[in-house]
């Protein structure tokens, strides 16, 4: 495993992570996010409606927690975990919790996995001096990677998290990948970004999809004139209505939703028979429209899932793929000015 | 109508069947529906897809699955999202975006599935809303009015179904009442061009009432083929009339429910001895496999059934020898596909063991893979029945099955031996 940077601009890193997999001929783009899944599948998903989602992450993130209680039938299985959950041609990363529903913190051990390069995992909560002593001390280990944790929390201790994170990477060495867990909202991702960070979960579609919202923002910073008043005027009313909207609780995800999302449980959208997002390539916005998803919602069918996790997958890694052009056409700076005014 | 001048035009509904192969020995038929959304080929399985949905999977996926016929109800989609909204969005096939056929159920089967909520007049069945507790009445006229809506391929008339269980005058009273039901439906059928109402033969489990129910049928069918289509009298009016009420296929209902199997054969073999041959037989709500084989043997071309797809979401996988409960522990670490001879996607990719990890997880995709591979088989097993068929080796075929699912054919049950034995073929 090779990290090789084509650009580096205000601390954002471009690039490729490369020879990964069996033969070694596997590349990753950063920056990027892995596949999130749950016991080795994508949520709500089967090969088939996975393989309808465009720019799928070439990683997928597996969950010890959920594969531990299987470990002796992938033992006696010798095949390998990948061909065992149906992925045998993805590269496949396993991380010790499930972002979605985490240990409390003190509870976290370690595990080795042989044949697998080994992530540095740099803790010290919020304490300045924990953080830089876990960075140098892991820096200096043959690891191949790091795994930022512990810098998720709540909106209030943002700047605080994002200072420390700041100078956790700045002791980390430049040629290796930097992967944070946990956070996973286009804001903070963009903010994740510009303090060095490389790889992503991508269980934020995941929590859209729970409760059943949509992905609708925007991440063309580039958007013809015409297009960025209809998109505005759209947007504009869809935060008004957000800021009304009380917390929504949903099983398992009991997250507020944000204003980069619409929740197709709204009496509004009953007749609405546009798309999910007008233009997008998903398999949902080219064969359904938000009355469809409205209906199978209030109606509690089990397809309201597999087509909103599909369309916000391919939202979200959409996402991802305009924010490695943007940093290759020196961009960053709109795409972020774009997201920051989408965020509540 | 314009006056006619040969007899072929005086059976006015159209012919939507095509008979490819019949076998020598029983009733099976091999054939072809022509729908509006395409052909169907038949015997026919039609997974059912209530609410516009077919549970968790795609109509991509449906279709790369070879269905070329599903079900939505009249009932749930009468009250969500409703028929104003479905015409707007192109009916149910512009809702739900599926390319192909649809048949939509009249909401009669719900007067016994919940029955508690309903309520049986000459006029309609008043039903109260499960969700909000409003009154609404389920009349012929309206039930055709939603299905016109819909924009169904095949629409079923609304009749008074009474539980298989129920004996006594009840039975009999809705029997009459269905054909009555029938007129009012055909008289309601805004659309008959684009859409096939298919008339339901009840009767109950009494070979009497089912006999005076085909006779009652078809006299009128009937009448209009003795009738001089040439007579310029008032006579004529009323052949024309007699003429509207032929319908384009037909379907055995009231059956499927509790009654004994011993019981249910019969009445299908007595209503497929007298319906028209060259008319689709539509056996409503059979779908278990050895059902399926045995019905096709007494004559019948279409069949659904929530069984395949509901089996699934409980960790059910349908397989020749009968079924998986893939959440048992005996999965645990068996590496086989559910099927090895199944050329579903699930089988293709992904083992007994996964699958009973997944199903003990909170992740649907569990079911959805479980789904796809049930509907796989159904489809399969029709395929391969059809193939049988057309190839006239239907009996052998049926032997073939029949000891693959009870370890030897003299193991099959008694009712379906003499089903069986009944129209020829014999399992020893």
């Amino acid at each position: 495993m090779k990290l090789s940077l084509t650009k580096v601009v205000n601390g954002c890193r471009l690039g490729k992570i490369k020879n990964l997999g069996k033969t070694g001929d596997r590349t990753i783009d950063v920056p990027g996010c892995l596949l999130y899944t749950k016991t080795g599948s994508a949520p709500h998903l089967t090969p088939h409606t996975l393989h309808n989602i465009h720019r799928v992450p070439a990683m997928a993130q597996l969950t010890l927690s959920s594969l531990a209680e299987h470990h002796e039938v992938l033992a006696e299985y010798k095949e390998g975990v990948g061909k065992f959950i149906g992925m045998p041609e993805s590269l496949l990363y396993c991380s010790l919790h499930d972002p979605v529903s985490p240990c409390p913190a003190g509870y976290v051990t370690n595990k080795a996995l042989q044949r697998s390069t080994i992530i540095g995992v740099i803790e010290g909560g919020d304490v300045m001096e924990e953080r830089l002593r876990s960075a140098r001390e892991t820096a200096k280990r043959p690891v191949g990677g790091f795994l930022l944790d512990g810098f998720q929390g709540d909106p209030m201790t943002l700047e605080t998290r994002l200072h420390l994170l700041s100078s956790v990477t700045a002791e980390l060495p430049e040629d290796k990948p930097r992967l944070i867990c946990s956070v996973s909202r286009p804001d903070e991702v963009l903010e994740c970004i510009e303090r060095g960070v490389d790889l992503f979960e991508s269980f934020f579609p995941y929590q859209v999809t729970e409760r059943g919202c949509a992905l609708t923002f925007s991440f063309d910073y580039q958007p013809n004139p015409e297009e960025t008043l209809l998109q505005q005027n759209g947007t504009q009313e869809e935060i008004k209505y957000v800021h009304q909207t009380k917390k929504i609780k949903t099983t398992g995800c009991n997250q507020e939703m944000t204003s980069f999302e619409i929740n197709l449980k709204e009496k509004k959208y009953q007749g609405d028979f546009e798309p999910l997002v007008r233009g997008c390539s998903c398999y949902c916005c080219q064969n359904h429209t938000r009355a469809y998803i409205h209906h199978l919602l209030v109606t509690n069918e089990l397809l309201a899932g597999v087509l909103l996790m599909m369309h916000n997958f391919e939202h979200y890694f959409g996402f991802f793929h305009s924010i490695r052009e943007a940093l290759k056409n020196d961009r960053l700076a709109q795409l972020k000015e774009l997201i920051r005014r989408q965020a509540s | 109508m314009a006056a006619a001048a040969s007899p072929s035009s005086m059976e006015s509904a159209p012919r939507i069947m095509r008979l490819v192969a019949e076998c020598s020995r029983s009733r099976a038929r091999a054939g072809e529906l022509r729908l509006p959304h395409g052909p169907v080929a038949t015997p026919v399985f039609m997974p059912v897809g209530t609410q516009a949905t077919m549970k968790g999977i795609t109509a991509e996926q449906l279709d790369a699955l070879g269905c070329r016929i599903c079900l939505g109800n009249t009932y749930h989609l009468g009250l969500r999202p409703g028929p104003e909204l479905i015409q707007k969005a192109h009916g149910l096939h512009g809702f739900m975006n599926w390319p192909h056929n649809l048949l939509t159920d009249s909401g009669g089967f719900q007067m016994v599935s919940l029955v508690s909520l309903s309520e049986v007049t000459e006029e309609g069945v008043r039903f109260r809303s499960p969700y909000d507790g409003e009154e609404t009445l389920l009349s012929p006229e309206r039930s055709v009015e939603i299905q016109n809506a819909l924009g169904s391929d095949i629409i079923m008339q609304l009749d008074d179904v009474v539980s298989s269980t129920v004996t006594g005058p009840r039975v009999e009273e809705a029997m009459f009442r269905s054909i009555r039901w029938l007129d009012r439906c055909i008289a309601a059928h805004r659309r008959p061009d684009q859409q096939n109402l298919f008339a339901i033969i009840q009767g109950g489990l009494d070979a009497h009432l089912r006999t005076t129910c085909l006779e009652a049928w078809l006299a009128k069918w009937c009448h209009v083929r003795t009738r001089d289509p040439r007579q310029q009298t008032p006579g004529r009016r009323e052949a024309e009339q007699m003429t509207k009420r032929d319908v384009p296929g037909f379907a055995i209902g009231g059956l499927s429910g509790g009654e004994s199997k011993n019981q249910f054969w019969r009445m299908v073999a007595l209503s497929t001895a007298r319906l028209p041959r060259d008319k689709p037989r539509y056996l409503m709500g059979v779908g278990y496999a050895t059902d399926l084989v045995v019905c096709v043997a007494l004559g019948c071309d279409m069949f659904d059934c929530v069984f395949p797809t509901r089996t699934a979401r409980f960790g059910s996988a349908l397989v020749p020898t009968g079924n998986l409960q893939l959440k048992k522990k005996q999965y645990e670490k068996d590496f086989r596909p559910i099927d090895p001879e199944c050329a579903c996607p699930t089988c293709q990719t992904h083992s007994r063991a996964f699958l009973h990890a997944l199903l003990h997880s909170d992740n649907t995709a569990a079911l959805h893979h479980l789904t796809v591979h049930n509907i796989a088989y159904q489809l399969q097993l029709m395929s391969a029945v059809r193939a049988s068929i057309v190839e006239k080796r239907f009996p052998d075929f049926v032997r073939q099955f029949m000891g693959t699912m009870y370890g030897d054919p003299t193991l099959c049950p008694t009712w379906a031996t003499e089903a069986l034995a009944s129209v020829g073929i014999t399992l020893a």
